[in-house]
């Protein structure tokens, strides 16, 4: 096992685990030990520690991969529709599909690097979300979102005699998802990544697409063919973005063109700096703290502000419910482009480079004469 | 003199920018296993034909063969893995990476080429190339600096581990972009006595420097350009008696 995984990493998988695992109970005093939100929680996770495959480890900056989870999404609910009501069909599927087509896109996006590679991708998810929402909307039932239906064919099922009563809903292996089954078949795929990840980053590959971050130039005058690398990367976190929307059609069998829009690919990238570019659990967190905050800052309304500010004077307190209410419900993405904006000023690496400088400052504080000899950003 | 084993061949190469002629009729042979010198003032065109002969720069007309092979129109890895390797006049080095790294990578593209989905293996795992690494850093007397960040090294060591990044691959030829340039006169000598050290192992080298201190003590043969030409070929002394050369370039300073 030693050749396997370093101890380090071991411990940061087991951890990691037990964390996840444990999310119902830790979570439950902050309001969102619930398997709604939780699953919401591992399926962004997932979309994530993908998504800093590409932009983390190879310093590709990707505006388009909404596009994939969407299309993981349908393609999970067609394989409901056509197959069987199975999550696992639906996921190999799905995440086969996406992956192709991020092969295509990738193929053509990264002839070009930098912004123009952005750009390219913001282009190709843009145009994705058209056509799924009006040029192909027999596959994808446009505006209304593709769902599951009594009549729908689901050969396999019917192959092997099952027949439906009510509301055709997925399953795992014949057992319904519902509450917490959901949620640990999510966690389940979020340590099966977390665990895929960690050992893409520690292989000579995952060196490879670090070093094609640091300095492309040198990566060709060493002898290394740089594209093929950048589009294996590429294809891995587009399945991963696959998986992510796969599961969020499992969990809620109904697949709309909004998951491909440009604000959902650039929500993506605000989880992985917000968390920390290049780390592997940073994007996690990302993901965890925008999805909790969305949670609960896009419930709030003027009513309960106005409840919050009551121990203020009357004139106080209406202001008070006026400035904080632009700030939650529908402007809770007013709070967001705040947080990232402070966040990417002050702390560019993220909450993980806050948690290593306060480490840091702990241990300077603790051995005084140690000099802290930080080489590698832990991962 | 019986020309013996011809592995660069730079053949009739012209490139014009526009209306400037920046290289005219460029004949170079460079032998295996010497150290070849291109020196000349500022606009000979040195750079020019580096990049010409790196493939980074396509001549107007002539070619560029390496061993049998021509470069002309080859990508920069695919040059690399014909036996290639290169220093470049400001170090390019992967900064953000340990200095151990650094060394290593070179090593996979060696023993792996130029692609390979080798995600299944730790890199904990790779031991030999590990090991070779360390072996090149402490020849170039780096070991000690093995866990840096490449990017916190002083210009002196980032140019040495560049030159380990090379020589890990044990390219047939290596060419040398000015290698001192911008270094303190203590860097420069440990370069030179560094490629000395190294001129032993039977390494073809192109070198291109501005600094004669280096040229004269480095070189087995010197091409002498100025304004697109050779005007001058020769052992270092034939170099430095040559009265076009004394002229064109070492003018009033020796």
């Amino acid at each position: 096992m030693a050749n396997f995984m370093s101890r380090n990493d071991l411990f940061l998988f087991l951890g990691f685990t037990i964390v996840v695992l444990a999310m119902p109970i830790w979570l439950a005093p902050f309001g969102a030990g619930y398997p709604d939100l939780l699953q919401r929680f591992m399926i962004y996770g997932i979309f994530a520690v993908g998504f800093n495959i590409l932009f983390g480890l190879t310093g590709y900056l990707s505006f388009g991969h909404a596009a994939f989870f969407g299309v993981g999404s349908y393609a999970a609910v067609w394989s409901f529709k056509l197959l069987t009501l199975d999550a696992i069909p639906a996921m190999i599927f799905a995440v086969v599909i996406s992956g192709l087509f991020a092969l295509i896109i990738g193929f053509l996006s990264l002839r070009r690097s930098g912004i123009y590679f952005s750009i390219l991708t913001l282009a190709f998810a843009q145009m994705s979300y058209n056509l799924a929402y009006s040029v192909l909307t027999p596959i994808t039932n446009g505006e209304t979102g593709l769902q599951l239906t009594l009549s729908d064919a689901r050969v396999l099922d019917a192959a092997m005699g099952q027949t439906l009563v009510g509301q055709p809903v997925p399953t795992l292996l014949g057992q319904q998802l519902s509450g917490y089954a959901g949620f640990y078949l999510c966690a389940g795929f979020l340590i099966l990544s977390f665990f895929i990840a960690q050992r893409v980053s520690g292989s000579p590959f995952g060196m490879m697409l670090k070093s094609i971050k640091s300095n492309q130039t040198r990566m060709q005058f060493t002898g290394f063919n740089t594209r093929p690398y950048a589009l294996s990367a590429f294809v891995i976190s587009g399945m991963y973005a696959g998986l992510a929307g796969a599961l969020l059609a499992v969990t809620d069998p109904l697949a709309g063109a909004e998951r491909m829009q440009w604000t959902a690919s650039g929500e993506v990238v605000l989880m992985t700096i917000l968390g920390g570019v290049g780390t592997l659990v940073g994007p996690v967190i990302g993901a965890w703290l925008i999805k909790y905050f969305e949670n609960i800052l896009s419930a709030l309304n003027d009513q309960i502000l106005a409840n919050f500010w009551s121990f203020l004077p009357e004139g106080a307190a209406d202001l008070m419910v006026q400035v904080t209410g632009k700030f939650v419900g529908d402007g809770w993405f007013l709070t967001l482009g705040l947080v990232f904006v402070l966040v990417v000023v002050f702390l560019p690496g993220g909450v993980m480079e806050g948690v290593r400088r306060i480490a840091a400052t702990l241990k300077r504080s603790g051995t005084p004469d140690s000099k802290s000899r930080q080489t590698q950003p832990a991962e | 003199m019986a020309k013996s084993n011809v592995v660069l061949h730079v053949a009739d190469v012209h490139k014009r920018f526009g209306g400037l002629h920046a290289l005219a009729d460029i004949d170079l042979q460079v032998e295996e296993g010497q150290t070849h010198a291109i020196i000349g003032p500022n606009g000979a065109g040195k750079s020019t034909l580096l990049n010409v002969i790196i493939g980074k720069l396509a001549p107007s007309s002539g070619q560029v063969v390496f061993d049998g092979a021509i470069l002309t129109g080859r990508k920069p890895h695919q040059i690399n893995q014909l036996g290639i390797a290169r220093v470049f006049q400001t170090p390019e080095i992967f900064a953000d990476l340990s200095v151990l790294h650094n060394v290593m990578i070179p090593a996979f593209a060696k023993r792996d080429g130029a692609f390979t989905l080798n995600m299944l293996r730790s890199l904990d795992s790779e031991t030999a190339i590990r090991q070779e690494a360390e072996h090149m850093l402490e020849d170039v007397g780096m070991l000690t600096r093995r866990d840096m960040h490449a990017g916190s090294l002083s210009r002196g060591d980032k140019r040495r581990m560049e030159l380990a990044m090379c020589l890990i691959q044990h390219p047939r030829l290596l060419l040398l972009d000015e290698p001192t340039a911008g270094m303190s006169r203590h860097d420069t000598n440990t370069t030179i006595d560094l490629l000395k050290k190294i001129k032993s192992r039977g390494m073809t080298k192109v070198i291109i420097e501005h600094d004669m201190h280096v040229v004269f003590s480095l070189a087995d043969k010197i091409s002498v350009l100025a304004q697109g030409r050779i005007i001058a070929d020769g052992t270092p002394d034939e170099v430095r008696g040559n009265p076009k050369v004394q002229e064109a370039y070492l003018g009033g300073a020796h």
